[in-house]
């Protein structure tokens, strides 16, 4: 089973995000910088399909000459190879041009499947995934928490409102990840050492045959006009009173006579 | 030339999802900005009763695409049968909802059309005819306003977002044979939760819970039910093993956007409030004062959890009867 994993370099969740000065993007530097965590599920289930199955696992990442730390951890993990579409015309390419950059990197690269993270948490998209297996045109299922290969063909157990749904694909398929699927391992300091030397192949858009008007901040279907910080909510206005049941009435008068939501 | 506005709606069992009402009803606005017509697309098996509800929200034209292989859904079905059919109609605004199968259709359909594709918006506005779209990034830590270059331009709404309007028309129906072309998929199993629990990103109220709960979601419980409500946990009480990861409410998990969100016992991490600041009205309860969740409260109680609720929920329980 040859699986490509999709990485991608995204800022900590903890991290404060502050908007830069040319308004449309953000600053970033004093960012913490780390594998979208919906990556970290991939990597590992692919990690886990190998190690039960055999196979090659390759990561794959399109990025700023710092998304290698990404995939060096992906290899770390346990990944075999890396790809990394490190080009600064891509830079600022929207999802369409990103799914276009990673399908042109697949064309020589043998896949049974392909696991990708549901969204990065940087624009949280939801597009990638699914835009690049209709470039390959291959079927994809989103939202995984449960994968199980059967003979030629995967069945993925998805999570939609309320329930879970059994779909099952033809191979080569790609899936995304939901929070539940594993839990991720960390990467052991042998791992880590490992890591330095396994391939890690360095790809310019040139060398996949990409005009570059059709990608980077140029090539954008969906143009940011604006960012902004959310609008503020008023100071809190705190609920107080002798007794937790006073506090209690108080707080639901309140909700009742002034916001009409009870 | 593209023009009209098409919304596609959701529906499961035969039942339209609440974000049906909210994709046509915001379509509604955007055709007559742009004044051109409104079409609906209804997608499924045996939709006759649902293509004459919506009707209710003002669509000039109703498309039902119906077929016994469209009855559950499954992106290469789905994605087939719309494809063929914007093809024909050439719109030049495609409405869908952010829901999970709204987010995972409207994702591969995009690519199939080469449209640029607004996901997950909490506003659209419409100005000499320019639509910009308002969208939450990095778990809602930042708003961007978005335009889409060429036709058709895609714009998936966050459920529970826009505003539900009433327009009843006798908008003309029509039931062209859906094209299904090739379909590789197939959904085997449907696991559904039994019982009424409400979904979290339908919620209209939602009570969560944090580390503050040590596990304890009893009265939490108590409350959401009282309130009508559904229950929410922050990261910390997923990772504690205390709550499914389908209730996990943050950037991590799901974003919320209820009427009223009240936040117990979290102390209100970055991650967690960037899954709940869309939310119209916010209480938080947590025993620390100086806990961060109160910078983004509209309300709040600094108090013991545990005696809090339970006399909140009384309280709640008292005014409804």
């Amino acid at each position: 089973m040859d699986i490509v994993v999709l990485v991608k370099q995204v800022p900590d969740t903890e991290s404060l995000v502050q908007i830069a000065a040319d308004g449309v993007s953000i600053k970033k530097d004093d960012i913490k910088w780390v594998m979208n965590p919906y990556d970290e599920l991939a990597v590992e289930e692919a990690l886990r399909i190998k190690e039960a199955k055999g196979g090659t696992v390759t990561v794959l990442s399109v990025g700023p000459p710092k998304a290698q730390e990404t995939i060096r951890t992906a290899l770390a993990m346990g990944a075999d190879k890396g790809i990394h579409v490190n080009d600064p015309t891509a830079e600022g390419s929207d999802s369409l041009a990103v799914a276009r950059i990673l399908a042109a990197a697949l064309k020589t690269v043998p896949f049974n499947l392909i696991i990708a993270g549901q969204r990065g948490v940087d624009e949280d998209n939801y597009q990638v995934g699914a835009a690049l297996a209709e470039f390959l045109g291959i079927p994809h299922v989103s939202l995984v928490i449960k994968a199980e290969l059967l003979d030629g063909k995967i069945r993925c157990h998805r999570v939609v409102e309320g329930g879970t749904v059994l779909v099952e694909a033809p191979l080569p398929a790609l899936f995304t990840t939901q929070r539940g699927l594993n839990d991720p391992r960390y990467a052991s300091l042998p791992g880590i050492m490992k890591a330095k030397k396994k391939p890690l192949e360095v790809k310019t858009l040139a060398d996949l045959g990409i005009e570059p008007a059709t990608v980077g901040a140029g090539g954008r279907k969906v143009v940011v006009k604006a960012l902004r910080l959310p609008p503020q909510r008023k100071a809190v206005r705190m609920v107080t009173g002798d007794t937790p049941e006073a506090v209690a009435v108080e707080l639901v008068r309140v909700l009742h006579d002034e916001t009409k939501l009870i | 030339m593209a023009q009209g506005v098409i919304a596609i709606t959701e529906q499961r069992d035969g039942k339209f999802r609440k974000v049906s009402y909210e994709v046509v009803s915001e379509g509604r606005r955007i055709a007559d900005g742009l004044a051109a017509p409104l079409t609906a697309v209804v997608i499924g098996s045996g939709v006759d009763a649902l293509a004459a509800e919506i009707k209710k929200f003002g669509p000039d034209r109703i498309v039902a695409l119906d077929d016994s292989v469209l009855a559950d859904y499954r992106t290469d079905a789905y994605t087939n049968a719309l494809a063929a059919l914007i093809k024909t109609v050439d719109p030049a605004v495609i409405i869908t909802g952010a829901s999970v199968q709204g987010k995972d259709l409207s994702a591969r359909l995009a690519a199939r059309l080469g449209a640029g594709l607004a996901m997950d918006c909490t506003a659209v506005a419409l100005q000499n005819g320019v639509l910009t779209c308002t969208r939450p990034m990095f778990g809602g830590k930042i708003f961007a306003d978005v335009q889409i270059q060429g036709s058709p331009q895609m714009i998936a709404v966050r459920p529970n977002v826009m505003a539900i309007a009433e327009a009843p028309k006798e908008g003309v129906l029509e039931k062209p044979a859906p094209q299904l072309g090739e379909v590789k998929t197939v959904v085997t199993e449907k696991l559904m939760d039994t019982g009424s629990k409400i979904e979290l990103t339908e919620a209209a109220v939602i009570v969560s819970g944090g580390r503050g709960t040590g596990g304890n979601f009893k009265p939490i419980e108590e409350l959401a039910a009282a309130l009508g409500g559904a229950v929410g946990a922050s990261r910390s009480a997923v990772d504690e093993g205390w709550r499914k990861h389908g209730d996990q409410v943050g950037q991590t998990g799901k974003v919320v956007s209820p009427a009223l969100y009240i936040a117990c016992g979290i102390s209100g991490a970055i991650q967690h409030l960037a899954g709940m600041s869309t939310s119209k009205v916010i209480v938080a309860i947590n025993k620390d004062p100086e806990a961060p969740i109160f910078s983004k409260a509209d309300f709040g109680v600094a108090g013991d959890i545990f005696q809090i609720i339970p006399a909140v929920t009384e309280a709640v329980k008292k005014i409804k009867s």
